[in-house]
């Protein structure tokens, strides 16, 4: 009863379960690399950019620092 | 400039709260959002000890690590910020923080209904325009801008929580140690910032049956 068109088509769906079954071994590695990520984000401006500085970063760094200073209860009353 | 760095000293703070009050008043934080907040260490307990909890702008912060979406940066002064436009509240910064710092303003919902994660800024705005509306609505104050240093440590009345340049930062704590005789432990310092091999401690005691 098998005629030439079958067994074609019998030897069809056997090389597909073939090729199906094999498809596994070319699994790749799914271990991910490391990728060193770099800022994808919007582009910020700098402190002493602002308009109270207008780009004076040593103005802008005295200032801070003086602040800073200010924290230690020692220095102060003199 | 050095790098700006935040120090609690937990010998001085007495959970006033006026640090977590400030910054939420000045950066207008939305309710459920603490970018910081005070945590007492058994309380009740004679010897308790509090300490003032933020985002501690970390040398090698593990947040920018983990971000699947690169959102972080981190400024000249090593204060790190974050993009809202690019974050996706994955919430991987919030697992990865030793301090908890990563808030979501829906809470601990599922991914993708947290909202976008909002931190403490340093007071140092955000990557809009200084000074704009947007920067404020999605960062709050930008105080770094105007010369001034975080509220929270200018606001502290017993100035246990001290930010600023790392130096400066770093002497005036020298000198409180000195004057007081004791209470060295600047907490969150050596986990946030690394380094400094003289606060590494050893284990004197030796091992049973070992030399």
């Amino acid at each position: 009863m098998s005629t030439p068109t079958m067994k074609l088509l019998r030897t069809a769906a056997l090389g597909g379960v073939l090729a199906l079954g094999l498809s596994a071994c070319g699994e790749t590695s799914q271990v991910p690399v490391y990728e060193d990520g770099k800022y994808s984000g919007k582009a910020d401006t700098r402190p002493w950019e602002s308009a109270e500085f207008k780009g004076d970063k040593a103005a802008w760094e005295a200032a801070l620092k003086n602040r800073a200073r200010g924290q230690n209860e020692y220095n102060r009353g003199d | 400039m050095g790098r700006m760095k935040f120090l609690c000293d937990a010998e001085r703070c007495i959970e006033c709260n006026g640090c977590v009050t400030a910054c939420k008043n000045e950066h207008e934080v939305p309710w459920g959002v603490n970018r910081r907040r005070v945590v007492t260490m058994n309380d009740g307990v004679p010897g308790e000890r509090s300490i003032s909890v933020a985002c501690m702008h970390c040398s090698d912060a593990p947040c920018m690590a983990v971000c699947p979406t690169n959102c972080f940066y981190k400024t000249e002064e090593g204060v790190v910020l974050h993009d809202k436009d690019q974050c996706i509240g994955c919430g991987y910064c919030f697992y990865a923080c030793p301090f908890g710092a990563p808030q979501f303003p829906n809470g601990p919902a599922a991914f993708g209904a947290r909202g976008k994660m909002d931190k403490c800024t340093f007071c140092a705005g955000g990557a809009e325009e200084t000074g704009s509306q947007a920067e404020y609505d999605k960062y709050g104050s930008n105080r770094l801008a105007e010369g001034k240093l975080p509220l929270c440590a200018e606001m502290c009345s017993t100035k246990a929580l001290l930010a600023g340049d790392a130096n400066v930062v770093a002497d005036i704590f020298r000198e409180r140690v000195l004057r007081r005789g004791g209470g060295t432990e600047a907490w969150g310092w050596q986990t946030a910032y690394g380094g400094g091999g003289e606060q590494k401690r050893e284990q004197k005691r030796e091992r049973e049956g070992q030399k």
